[in-house]
């Protein structure tokens, strides 16, 4: 009984000495742009690491899940300067890391997954929220974490229908990013059946975006602005660009709600989402970075935290034996969104549940109840498998 | 009308011994409901710390413990006066707990750090921590006492711990998030539930392997809805029931072919579950819908179901 005993035991502590000699290490790149943009309310302007933050936790996580099977995972992070050259930056990072993740613009997006497809690095996009990245110009080596425009817009869609607040007053910013979501939530409008009673546009004349006594030409301006709009019941703000929609709130000339860019604005993950076990993430984020958890610190998280998911699964950090996995038919993911994540096999976009916030508390999570599908309920959330035109090369 | 109380009388002359005490862990309530499984009725609610969850008697029967998480402790409740009598020195946000058969150790999983806490229950003092994976909750021990099982959410293992060296012995790879664990009796077999990769997988605990997985298939319910949490076995080691979370159903498993022989429809979102001593009852909770639904083991029904508290999380009942 006692030598029954002795063994096993010696065995295993050699196996784990033999782990904690020699782990495999997995190297994941983070590569962002250096500046944070400005936001209207000084309270969502991001920090300095915003989704880095999000990317290191997941590296403790796979950490704490390595040590048992001979894994360590390194994070390497690399901020793109004016006038760098992103391709550059991204190759110098894939020399040892076979995993990026990713947040920039398309363009810059694009070059580098093409710069770097023969390499076989495999790219997370955790930041573009562009619907092309994963239609028209989609690639085999980009994973696709943050949400497409148009599922934050059918999210949306799908609540104020169910809210039968059905009649929209659109209002869209004169940026081009302003126009692709106005694109997104007027295909909602058309899917889910709600109605833009009328549009206007809301041109930015440049400025500044805080002043010290701003605020008393907002009260004058925004109510005037929603005057003599048809009859609604919820203005929708299209205004990715931070010029307008937080001004919305409690201005309009007609006491409707405001959603959109503001007001209930649909998110990947929010600092008060405390549901699925959400609290436990909430407070290892808090104690690590010191701040509150946002949608970009979601979207990195994930992303390292699917790398960690298929390393442990194919008990290997060979990268294209993880690719292989994670965009095979056995991938899936808890990311504390309270239903499994899986990837659209054919644009590698990660299914998942969109919360509408309204910067205090998650008011609801969609899909919404009787928003039916006869593949996964999340796909009732942006472009499906046949209206697709990604052909991934 | 009538012929109901009639009934229910006879029940109550046949069998007059039967009468056991459940109590409940109400998460949003902050209570504890104590059912009488006699009358079938909440005959007291306790108020307790913040967020209770994880709840079991001790094994003398003199207490209940319930951890508090968002106190940072288990509360002792005893069983006689039924109040809030000590504190037992858990680490921070405890959630499920388990002890060894003596009832001399328990050993609890603190979700906040990584950590299962190991406590001598004589003493109420804390005896250490063994470091485990990300978001400890599942916890059992074998049957013969010499391994403990945490199963870590987000590190999606079963980590086997030695009791006596309190050293992780080996980890096994289950589906995502793996809420709870159990034995069967003759400790041949580890079931451990995962609510994301919605599946049981059976791990032998010998070879520390997944030797195989209960799959669920319910007509007209989506995938994603099967969520496996809690799991009972009957003592003779035949008829498993595990509850489906937000599939609101209990799905009775033949142990030794693994597959669903039924579904018993229960509340809303059921997590955990109980035996009644005799194992003529099984008590699930319900957590959306702030009930217990009693199911009759034998005839395989639900019965019964009682309003509690607020998000019902856990059940305990005295031996």
């Amino acid at each position: 009984m006692i030598r029954w005993l002795l063994g096993p035991i010696g065995l295993c502590l050699a196996a784990a000495q033999a782990l904690a000699a020699d782990p495999v290490t997995i190297g994941v790149g983070y590569l962002g742009v250096a500046g944070t943009r400005s936001t209207l309310s000084l309270v969502e302007q991001p920090a300095e690491n915003d989704g880095l933050a999000g990317a290191k936790l997941a590296i403790e996580d796979n950490n704490t899940t390595g040590k048992f099977l001979g894994q360590r995972f390194t994070l390497e992070e690399h901020r793109i300067k004016e006038g760098e050259d992103p391709v550059q930056a991204a190759s110098a990072l894939a020399e040892h890391n076979g995993f990026i993740v990713a947040d920039l613009p398309a363009d810059a997006l694009l070059k580098v997954a093409d710069a770097l497809r023969d390499r076989g690095t495999l790219l997370f996009n955790a930041g573009a929220i562009d619907e092309r990245l994963r239609e028209a110009d989609c690639r085999a080596n980009v994973i696709h974490t943050a949400p497409t425009r148009a599922m934050l817009a059918d999210a949306l869609g799908q609540y104020l229908v169910w809210k039968k607040w059905s009649r929209w007053l659109l209002v869209v910013g004169s940026h081009d990013e302003d126009k692709l979501y106005a694109d997104a939530l007027r295909r909602a409008a058309t899917r889910f059946g709600a109605k833009i009673v009328q549009e206007r546009t809301f041109e930015d004349t440049g400025g500044a975006r805080r002043t010290d006594s701003g605020v008393t030409l907002i009260q004058r301006q925004m109510p005037v602005f929603t005057q003599q709009a048809p009859a609604y019941d919820v203005l929708v703000a299209a205004d990715e660009s931070e010029v307008f929609a937080a001004y919305l709130p409690y201005r309009t000339w007609d006491a409707r709600p405001v959603a959109g860019s503001a007001g209930l604005v649909p998110r990947s993950w929010d600092a008060a989402q405390d549901q699925w076990g959400a609290t436990q993430m909430q407070n290892r984020f808090m104690k690590l970075n010191a701040r509150r958890m946002t949608a970009l610190d979601m979207q990195a998280w994930t992303a390292v935290r699917m790398i960690g998911e298929a390393t442990s699964r194919t008990n290997s950090g060979d990268v294209k034996k993880v690719t292989d996995f994670i965009k095979g038919p056995n991938f899936e993911v808890a990311a504390f969104k309270g239903t499994r994540l899986t990837l659209r096999d054919w644009n590698l976009q990660l299914r998942q549940p969109i919360l509408l916030v309204d910067g205090r508390m998650v008011v609801s999570v969609s899909p919404q109840e009787g928003f039916l599908h006869q593949v996964s309920e999340l796909d009732t959330l942006g472009y499906d498998r046949p209206e697709s035109k990604c052909k991934l090369k | 009308m009538l012929r109901v109380g009639l009934l229910s009388g006879l029940v109550l002359a046949a069998a007059p011994a039967h009468a056991f005490i459940a109590y409940v862990s109400n998460e949003k309530s902050n209570t504890v409901s104590v059912i009488d499984t006699d009358s079938w009725t909440v005959t007291k609610t306790i108020k307790v710390g913040q967020r209770p969850r994880g709840i079991e008697f001790t094994r003398d029967g003199k207490f209940v413990m319930v951890a508090v998480g968002d106190d940072d402790t288990i509360q002792l409740i005893d069983a006689k006066t039924q109040g809030v009598v000590d504190t037992l020195p858990s680490g921070p946000d405890p959630e499920l707990f388990t002890q060894d058969a003596a009832g001399k150790t328990l050993y609890v999983a603190n979700e906040n750090d990584n950590t299962v806490t190991v406590i001598d229950l004589e003493k109420r003092a804390r005896l250490g921590d063994i470091q485990v994976g990300v978001e400890p909750e599942g916890m059992t021990i074998s049957p013969d006492g010499k391994t403990l099982i945490n199963t870590s959410e987000t590190t999606n293992m079963a980590h086997f711990i030695d009791t006596s060296s309190r050293q992780i012995v080996a980890n096994v790879l289950v589906d995502p998030r793996p809420r709870f664990a159990e034995f069967k009796h003759d400790a041949s077999e580890l079931w451990v539930s995962s609510e994301i990769g919605g599946t049981v997988s059976i791990v032998d605990p010998g070879k520390h392997e997944v030797i195989g997985k209960v799959t669920f298939d319910i007509p007209g319910l989506r995938k994603e809805a099967i969520q496996p949490v809690g799991i009972g076995m009957t003592k003779d080691d035949k008829t498993a029931f595990v509850a489906l979370g937000p599939a609101n159903r209990i799905a009775v498993v033949d142990i030794a072919t693994r597959k669903v022989t039924k579904y018993l429809l229960v509340g809303q979102r059921v997590w955990h579950m109980a035996f009644t001593p005799d194992e003529k009852y099984l008590l699930t909770t319900n957590g959306v819908s702030n009930d217990i639904s009693v199911i009759d083991v034998a005839a395989q029904k639900v019965i019964k179901t009682i309003q509690v508290g607020e998000l019902p999380w856990g059940i305990t009942i005295a031996p």
